[in-house]
């Protein structure tokens, strides 16, 4: 394709599969991992990245050509594509592995979805902004944005809580929340921008675009279709359960309550 | 490509490992806020320290903040010498522009087996971005570690699961540069001395020309009270508050008297009551105070992530029933507009 000036924007969003955010976890007997045999869903911060990408459509309407939804997981990953593409995507990409393979690493996922990236580039569908969450809730690493703008070149802007795109600048303005308050960026397209919670609050697909979700083309592809090798290069040698806090009762009153304070050696400071 | 980068890179491992007969050198990166040393990176220092060999600290800013500071990092225990770059481009770093100095530190031939870093929002967008320029993995908001020099790994812990389940991780000898950030309340500061003095070396600046992304402006919310990552006492309110006014008049004064800060739960943040860099749980900060005290918070998963490593807990809360009080150490059912003002007073006498 051309490029023009005013070439419409394609935007990829990463989701993954996760344990339910509301989901008590268990550590396995085993010690390797812990039990999975429970509810599933999207990443709250991946639900946050598509539903900043629909609303960017929303705003700047024809202006986004496509969204794009990419999930690197085993077979049932494909419920958290459909679950993408009925809140308004486009269209999914499932980089499939097998169920019992290791979890791959922040580092394998960036390779896989910039080898993802320069396919759809190749195809002409040059992608100008990949929107991610800032982190997954199993493993809390918030590394794959960060990783993904450094394998591509490209500028980042991490944990946005207020997205801006100039299509014709061809930069997005991206507020972004950093400790002690917030820092305002300016990166040029194509970028990497990683969601806090406070970007938006995501829609619940109604049941009509449930249906409409069905007939919406998902690509299949293997890790090796796209030359990546997802081995983990960190070895888990265990899984545990913390420590396991106990409470120590109910006081009654007041009184009593500053009283164990007292105890403690806790009084108003001076 | 890849493949042969990483290969050349576990090679270089082997023959260095051969050649320095294991002894760990950890480069940590020490941050700086209005002229101190943030405490979150003395977190750090203390941490790089039990890897067991030299410790080196780097310094990055404008020629004002490097220059103000370095009496301050030289007498830091534990810190052998002390590289420092200064650049009007490292006066806000971005990632962007950051990590070409350290990339170039880093490249073939350098002495560091580790670099360390709080996990602070600073090291969050660099790790992961010099990661994956080095081809490596990075390891976050670890909470304990340790090195063997024998096979050179080294193996940390770090919560999963907002801190529902610990995973022990072993970067092996095919990771040549082991990089980290490290939780803030799992180790203790470093502490200064002033009978030390690391050698200081300038580093220079490597410019960046044509970042893809620009520092526009930062906004930082003033606080007189102590900073909510480094409080050894914390109060903090959840929905229950019901606006940002009564937040405020109930919190303040009990924050006051204890000489404590102000924390929220991420309800509390959602619903406008108090500022986002408040948050403690999972998405926000962790803390560990002596003290936390936890008002009209029910304690979901994601709240307790981020305090159940305090000492003491006491929470107060209409709902007998609510998960605060499995964590509580002190617990109070009852109506928190009628319960704090009391609590103050009482404290005060």
């Amino acid at each position: 394709m051309r490029p023009t000036a005013t070439r419409l924007l394609n935007i990829l969003v990463p989701v993954k599969r996760c344990v339910d955010y509301a989901v008590k976890i268990r550590v396995n007997p085993q010690q390797t991992g812990i039990d999975t045999n429970v509810k599933h869903s999207m990443n709250p911060f991946d639900e946050i990245a598509v539903e900043e990408a629909v609303r960017l459509r929303e705003r700047l309407k024809e202006e986004i050509k496509s969204i794009k939804v990419v999930t690197i997981g085993p077979p049932k990953s494909a419920e958290t594509l459909r679950t993408a593409l009925a809140m308004g995507a486009d269209s999914g990409v499932h980089i499939e592995i097998p169920d019992s393979a290791p979890a791959p690493e922040p580092l394998g996922i960036a390779r896989a979805l910039r080898a993802l990236l320069q396919r759809e580039k190749e195809a002409g569908r040059e992608v100008d902004l990949v929107i991610l969450g800032k982190q997954a809730i199993d493993d809390d690493l918030g590394q794959t944005g960060q990783m993904l703008a450094a394998l591509m070149g490209v500028g980042q802007a991490t944990c946005a809580s207020k997205v801006d795109i100039d299509v014709k600048g061809k930069t997005v303005s991206v507020r972004t929340e950093i400790d002690g308050g917030a820092e305002e960026l300016k990166c040029r397209l194509p970028a990497v921008i990683t969601t806090d919670l406070r970007l938006n609050e995501p829609r619940y697909a109604s049941l009509p675009n449930i249906m409409k979700a069905k007939k919406k083309p998902i690509e299949k592809l293997t890790p090796a279709d796209l030359g990546v090798d997802l081995t983990p290069i960190l070895e888990t040698l265990k899984v545990a359960e913390p420590p396991k806090r106990v409470g120590g009762g109910k006081v009654d009153n007041v009184d009593q309550l500053v009283a164990k304070l007292k105890e403690a050696g806790f009084t108003a400071s001076a | 490509m890849l493949r042969s980068r990483s290969l050349f890179l576990a090679q270089r491992a082997l023959t260095r490992t051969y050649a320095t007969a294991a002894s760990p050198h950890a480069l940590v990166f020490l941050e700086h806020h209005e002229g101190q040393i943030a405490p979150a990176s003395l977190v750090a220092l203390t941490a790089a320290q039990e890897l067991g060999g030299e410790v080196t600290g780097l310094v990055i800013g404008s020629s004002d903040q490097v220059g103000g500071i370095l009496d301050q990092v030289q007498k830091l225990k534990g810190l052998r010498s002390v590289l420092h770059s200064s650049s009007e481009q490292y006066a806000h770093p971005i990632p962007e522009t950051v990590s070409p100095l350290l990339e170039k530190l880093l490249e073939s031939g350098s002495p560091y087996t580790h670099v360390v870093s709080a996990h602070s929002s600073a090291a969050k967008g660099l790790f992961p971005r010099l990661a994956a320029k080095l081809s490596l993995p990075t390891v976050s908001d670890v909470t304990s570690l340790s090195h063997d020099p024998s096979s050179n790994s080294t193996t940390f812990t770090r919560p999963i699961y907002a801190g529902n389940a610990i995973a022990t991780i072993r970067a092996p000898a095919s990771v040549p540069i082991k990089l980290f950030t490290v939780r803030s309340t799992a180790f203790s500061p470093a502490p200064a001395d002033s009978a030390v003095s690391a050698e200081l070396k300038a580093l220079d600046p490597v410019a960046v020309t044509d970042s893809p992304t620009e520092h526009v402006r930062i906004d930082l919310t003033k606080s007189d009270r102590p900073e909510l990552g480094a409080a050894t006492r914390v109060v903090s309110g959840g929905r229950a508050l019901k606006n940002a006014e009564t937040f405020k008049k109930t919190l303040d004064p009990l924050a006051d008297v204890l000489g404590a800060a102000v924390g929220a739960s991420r309800a509390a943040v959602d619903a406008g009551y108090a500022d986002n860099s408040l948050q403690v749980g999972q998405t926000g900060k962790v803390v560990a105070p002596q003290l936390y005290i936890a008002l009209g918070i029910s304690g979901a998963i994601q709240h307790l992530a981020g305090m159940k490593d305090s000492k003491l807990i006491v929470a107060v809360n209409k709902d007998p029933d609510a998960p605060i009080f499995q964590v509580a150490d002190v617990g109070l059912v009852g109506d928190l507009f009628e319960v704090v003002p009391e609590l103050v007073e009482k404290l005060k006498k």
